[in-house]
């Protein structure tokens, strides 16, 4: 198994097929009693985190703790050294310097996972990075989606929205295009970016169109804060052109899934009832999520030999 | 991720110690011996280590409902995640652990095909543990081949087997590997 995880682009199939089948065996912990694996024991994780963050930072942290990891949250807002200027790799080297095994890192600029990787030692995971990846959410979504769909091969799946800013629609077409699913891009003209086409996902402009023909239907939230950037007209003309309501939903195949890497905006990108329809999966990826970063837990952090191979 | 893969030591067999008819004949009187000693086949639940004790966990409980006519379960446990050598050997894929119902007040078997160091036991303990409090754990092994470094004895022996530390015991099942047999051997490189 590889030491970093930067982008989904250090995956082949067979990488995302060993970390969904691990994932598998322990989402079943999650049901029993004592929700608690000894692998880790004596191991420590950080989670680095310069932006904002709900699940993805919950997740790590159950994670690394269902695996008997000892875990540090560090946010870098007002009661951090941040504060009073401590550049990035001055905290990086303070948290190499108190033995951490693996930085689960956050951070608006695109590339500090991979730049924080070049100073430690431990192990650098990369848990959204600016407009670049967010390779965990990749790998919980292909998850989700092969809960219902075997194959994923020849999957149908559009991603719908704001295409330009997201890195969970990049880490996402990246992964399902390696899985080999058909992908379409599906947003306004000024929100899918030009070099899109050379991703291997087909693009469009009109949601209505492909309802009837997709398996899935991920929408990706619409950032309310780059409204100013006046790249659509109002939220009202995004709902009504790009937003999911039950009269869409009605149109599309009867086992469509519905899926959002949240925090939800009801009334933009998804209509109420829809998120709470039982086509939507919403919830259950944040249940994945726990099982999935366990997985890349247990596989990176689970053997200390240098070659790292999976054994039998 | 994206390394070579480890290159294949050629296994040498050595002789072939217990044949087909050996290991039904022994898992048989296995079968016997634990329903003997449960006096009965109240509470009792069969659980197989994975890889090969799960197959012959679900060939003891087939064998106990064949001559005591009652069902008792079986299933499989992976203790991967409780060994105490994930560390030193990397992680391994992991397959699913099986267990029937609830393991509080049952009185469990645990069945592996060869007893060595004693250590995936100890890690089989702490998982069984885990999933529920039993009132007994009991061990039940097709071939014990000594070299122990934990105080772990089997309670229901198919064979004993001295070995040297230097040679491998191989089970090989039906299920698993097509042929069912014990085998002594060496890794060639």
């Amino acid at each position: 198994m590889m030491k970093h995880l930067l982008s989904m682009d250090q995956l082949s199939s067979a990488d995302i097929v060993t970390i969904l089948d691990t994932a598998e065996s322990l989402r079943s912990v999650t049901d029993r009693p004592i929700k608690k694996l000894p692998t880790l024991r004596g191991r420590t994780v950080c989670n680095l985190f310069y932006e904002a963050s709900t699940r993805t930072r919950i997740s790590f942290e159950l994670a690394a703790k269902r695996l008997s990891a000892d875990v540090i949250n560090f946010s870098a807002d007002s009661k951090s050294s941040v504060a009073k200027g401590e550049s990035f790799k001055d905290t990086a080297w303070t948290l190499e310097a108190m033995g951490v095994d693996a930085i689960i890192v956050r951070h608006g600029s695109s590339g500090a996972p991979h730049q924080l990787s070049q100073w430690v030692k431990a192990s650098v995971l990369n848990a959204g990075d600016g407009q670049h990846e967010h390779p965990t959410q990749a790998l919980l979504d292909l998850y989700s989606m092969r809960e219902h769909f075997k194959d994923l091969e020849g999957l149908k799946v559009a991603i719908v929205g704001d295409v330009l800013h997201s890195r969970v629609a990049r880490s996402n077409v990246k992964g399902l295009v390696t899985m080999g699913a058909d992908v379409i891009l599906i947003g306004p003209p000024t929100l899918i970016p030009p070099q899109a086409a050379t991703w291997g996902a087909r693009i469009g402009y009109d949601l209505d169109e492909v309802l009837e023909e997709i398996d899935v239907c991920y929408l990706l939230r619409v950032q309310k804060e780059r409204q100013s950037e006046q790249l659509f007209p109002s939220l009202r003309e995004y709902a009504a052109l790009w937003g999911l309501d039950s009269r869409r939903l009605a149109r599309m195949k009867p086992e469509v899934l519905v899926m959002h890497p949240g925090p939800m905006n009801r009334g933009v990108e998804i209509g109420a009832d829809v998120s709470e329809s039982p086509r939507s999966i919403i919830l259950d990826q944040v249940a994945n999520g726990l099982a999935v970063r366990m997985s890349l837990l247990y596989l990176m952090l689970g053997g200390r030999s240098e070659d790292g191979e999976v054994f039998e | 991720m994206g390394n070579a893969p480890a290159q294949k030591r050629e296994f040498v067999v050595k002789s072939r110690l217990l044949e087909p008819d050996d290991v039904r004949r022994a898992l048989v009187r296995i079968s016997h011996e634990i329903v003997e000693r449960n006096k009965g086949t109240d509470d009792l639940v069969i659980v197989g280590i994975r890889t090969r004790g799960a197959p012959l966990a679900d060939r003891i409980a087939a064998s106990i409902a064949d001559f005591e006519g009652a069902d008792v379960p079986s299933g499989a446990l992976d203790v991967t995640l409780y060994r105490d050598d994930v560390a030193l050997r990397g992680p391994r894929n992991l397959e699913a652990t099986t267990v029937p119902a609830d393991l509080d007040g049952r009185n469990v078997v645990l069945v592996d095909d060869v007893l060595y160091t004693g250590r995936t036991i100890r890690a089989a303990f702490d998982a069984v543990l885990d999933l529920g409090r039993p009132r007994a754990i009991r061990l039940a092994v097709l071939v014990d081949r000594g070299h122990r470094e934990l105080p772990i004895r089997a309670d229901h022996v198919g064979k004993n087997l001295p070995t040297a530390a230097s040679e491998i015991v191989k089970v090989h099942l039906q299920e698993i590997d097509g042929e069912d047999a014990v085998l002594i051997g060496e890794y060639r490189p």
